[in-house]
């Protein structure tokens, strides 16, 4: 008994009152989620519909669901932080309780948000773009999404079991070594990262795949729409990219689990080396999210400007330019490491030269507007949100990276201001953006509009107000990750400000829920398909879109080819000859995909609490997954013409 | 695609998937390029910076063997994704490790 009571001790997270009250909504939430299913007898449907589904949308749909609840979860992280620094000196959260909610807040907004969310974006839009049927491989599409899931639980359990990590969202060591973080806790962070890295590069490979090989016939290269150019050059940064994240953390566990000194202060080992390591990934990270937002920027603003897109090649180039450049910067990250004149001046340089591609594209929306007959719903309010937003962030990139002056603002709250202003205002802004204006295809609704320019209203000044006060902050010497300070530093008021405004984006997370449930419930649907007369391709499909995408593959003859569509049959041009249905040949759903990522968590929660016992089995579960897998034939099925029939009557019988 | 019944064994892809000398080849010439490093380390034939020398060599060969008679590289068709996807994948291998050392090298902390 005593033993078992220690072990729980041990294993489980003690001592905080918040945490307890956190168990007790996560026990409340699991059993409500398992009596509802159980109750409505939803198990079967949930495992035939979702669970084991290879359908890039319902995929789409998960990622999305999955990312929300995350950026839930970063975001009270950033409300805790924002109350314990509201006055000097707080006693809300220790020290160490605050070291493991900015760790955790970091982690989950960049991989267990942004990049869901964008990951769900590429599977909602591409293949609808480029008329496809569906991703390259969709069993490997499937796959990557339940290990981006496990990893992301394999995490956030650390929240309740064990301990979570706190040495940052880059865990540098020797901090994170295991001489000076004996807990599981930076484990968690390892195996979670590196179980759910997994998935990111397979999509990578995947979407690339897609948009090379499958483009339907007609659509060159030039003719895509830019948002699938954007997918593209992201893609390519992550394949690259995320390889370098797998052997940088792949080593650091070697150091703590093995005892090896790769990063150890002793023994020949140089810390430095892995932040040098982890910012050639870091950096790269940083545009393989922002990249597609550039991408959905140029969607909306000419959809709504309803003009063709401004500088088309231009913005192709300039995308492509970034995913080489991104690998180019990374030094910036540590100027004041002191490698020398040399090292930072070339980087500085690099740093500012990235900047202009970037600046091309704003140049291309302000332009693509320039004289369009535009209107401001809320997908285009966010984008004049994004702009201004992203161009002063941008602004305060290149006064970063003049490397003199980063000696000052390094790790300063000034730093924090720049990347959050960047991330918010580019990256998360973009991608409302982006769920607004694909919300009726996918679900066959639009958003409620005036709930959704609260949420944009409230976001934009909320987060003003809590970002623009800590730029000065840390030009007053404030630096990131304190907990407490004191009264005689003057930083009081600021702070407050600063926490008001954090609350204000709180609130307007909480009308974008209210908006998205208000939006279901008095639900209007949309029978055209076409809500925003939109330019590409998805747009010619009724919403939501079947299963199997196009009855009839289209044949593409320039950009903007429904628009262009619309155009020829307003001047009452005949239709093309539709060609004869086909049967279609699909992929069937697969449950493999859900079990193997389990034994990847089982493996990682072993590996985490160095319990062979259950590693082994899960590592030979994967094995005995792969094989599986190998050996199954019936892998595809063919939808009948009459079934196609009777399913596009259906969805079209309203137009 | 969609006019073929998916059979498994049946290759329906266009391209050649090399032959069984170009595979004995290869895999001869991987043998051989594995076995200097072996010798040369174990019986001690070279040493210094004539041994790295040997040893970045075979490495390098080794990559060229794998690519050539196992990847397919010469054969496939234009557009040559696989081969502009490798020189970009080269372009940052050699980042990394040149933007390393140089920057490690002349790391004024770690001295």
């Amino acid at each position: 008994m005593d033993r078992i009571k220690e072990f729980a001790s041990t294993f489980f997270v003690t001592g905080d009152p918040l945490i307890y009250g956190a168990d007790v909504a996560i026990v409340a939430t699991m059993a409500a989620v398992v009596f509802v299913l159980t109750y409505f007898k939803k198990w079967t449907w949930l495992w035939r519909e979702w669970l084991t589904t290879v359908d890039h949308k319902r995929i789409g749909i998960m990622y999305v669901v999955a990312s929300l609840l995350m950026l839930f979860r970063g975001g009270v992280d950033a409300l805790l932080m924002r109350t314990q620094l509201a006055v000097p000196n707080n006693q809300f959260l220790q020290p160490e309780h605050y070291n493991e909610i900015f760790t955790t807040h970091g982690v989950i907004m960049i991989l267990f948000m942004a990049m869901p969310l964008m990951f769900g974006l590429f599977n909602l839009v591409v293949p609808l773009q480029i008329g496809a049927r569906d991703v390259a491989f969709p069993f490997l599409n499937s796959l990557s999404f339940w290990l981006f899931f496990f990893g992301a639980m394999l995490f956030n359990v650390s929240f309740v079991i064990g301990g979570s990590p706190n040495a940052g969202w880059l865990a540098y060591p020797p901090l994170s070594e295991k001489m000076f973080n004996p807990g599981v806790g930076q484990d968690f962070y390892i195996w979670g990262i590196q179980i759910s890295g997994i998935g990111s590069l397979m999509t990578g490979i995947n979407f690339i795949v897609t948009i090379l090989k499958m483009r339907a016939p007609g659509m060159k290269l030039m003719k895509m729409p830019m948002f699938t150019w954007s997918v593209l050059s992201s893609c390519l940064t992550i394949i690259m990219a995320f390889p370098i994240l797998t052997v940088t953390l792949a080593l650091l566990f070697i150091d703590r689990y093995l005892g090896a000194h790769f990063f150890t202060l002793d023994a020949g080992g140089n810390p430095m080396m892995y932040i040098n390591l982890i910012w050639m990934w870091g950096h790269p990270e940083v545009y393989i999210v922002v990249l597609p937002a550039f991408g959905i920027m140029s969607e909306i603003v000419s959809t709504f400007s309803r003009k063709r897109l401004f500088g088309y090649k231009s913005m192709v180039f300039a995308l492509m330019c970034i995913s080489v450049f991104s690998f180019f910067t990374w030094a910036h990250h540590f100027f004041t490491m002191g490698s020398g004149a040399d090292v930072n001046a070339f980087f500085a340089v690099t740093t500012m030269i990235i900047a202009i591609p970037t600046g091309v594209k704003v140049f291309n929306w302000v332009f693509t507007m320039y004289r369009g007959r535009i209107s401001f719903p809320t997908p285009m309010l966010w984008v004049m949100g994004f702009i201004l937003c992203f161009v002063v962030g941008g602004m305060t990139g290149v006064m970063l990276s003049v490397a003199p002056a980063d000696f000052q603002f390094h790790n300063s709250y000034f730093l924090i201001a720049h990347f959050h202003q960047v991330l918010i205002g580019g990256v998360a802004f973009a991608y409302f953006a982006a769920l607004t204006y694909w919300w009726p295809k996918v679900f066959g609704f639009k958003l409620n509009e005036k709930l959704g320019k609260w949420a944009f209203w409230f976001w934009n000044v909320g987060f003003y107000i809590c970002f623009m006060p800590q730029y000065v902050l840390g030009l007053m010497g404030m630096t990131r990750r304190i907990s407490h300070y004191g009264w005689d530093t003057g930083w009081w008021e600021l702070n407050l400000v600063s926490t008001v405004g954090g609350f204000l984006m709180g609130i307007a997370f909480l009308f974008q829920v209210w908006q998205i449930m208000h939006s279901i419930k008095f639900m209007e649907r949309d029978a055209t398909g076409d809500p925003w007369d939109g330019r590409t391709l998805e747009w010619s499909l009724p919403s939501p879109v079947p299963h199997y995408n196009f009855a009839v593959v289209p044949t593409v003859d320039s950009r903007d080819a429904w628009w262009e569509e619309k155009l020829r049959r307003e001047r009452g041009e005949a239709p093309a000859p539709q060609p004869k249905l086909e049967p279609i040949h699909m992929p069937k759903n697969s449950g493999i995909p859900i079990i193997m990522a389990l034994c990847w968590f089982v493996a990682g929660f072993g590996f985490v609490f160095d319990w062979l016992w259950m590693a082994i089995p899960g590592l030979v579960g994967v094995a005995v997954c792969m094989l599986v897998y190998s050996f199954s034939y019936k892998t595809d099925y063919y939808i009948p013409v009459d079934e196609i029939e009777r399913t596009e009557a259906a969805a079209r019988g309203a137009v | 695609m969609a006019q073929h019944t998916a059979s498994h064994g049946a290759h329906e892809h266009g391209e050649s998937h090399g032959s069984l000398k170009s595979y004995v080849i290869g895999f001869i010439l991987s043998l051989v390029l594995t076995a200097i490093p072996l010798g040369v380390v174990l019986n001690g034939w070279l040493e210094g910076t004539a041994a790295y020398v040997a040893l970045m060599a075979c490495a390098v060969l080794q990559f060229a063997v794998q690519l050539v008679f196992f990847m397919h590289l010469r054969e496939e068709k234009k557009p040559r994704y696989n081969l502009l996807a490798l020189i970009f994948g080269i372009i940052i291998l050699i980042t990394i490790v040149a933007g390393s050392i140089w920057i490690m090298m002349y790391n004024q902390v770690a001295h």
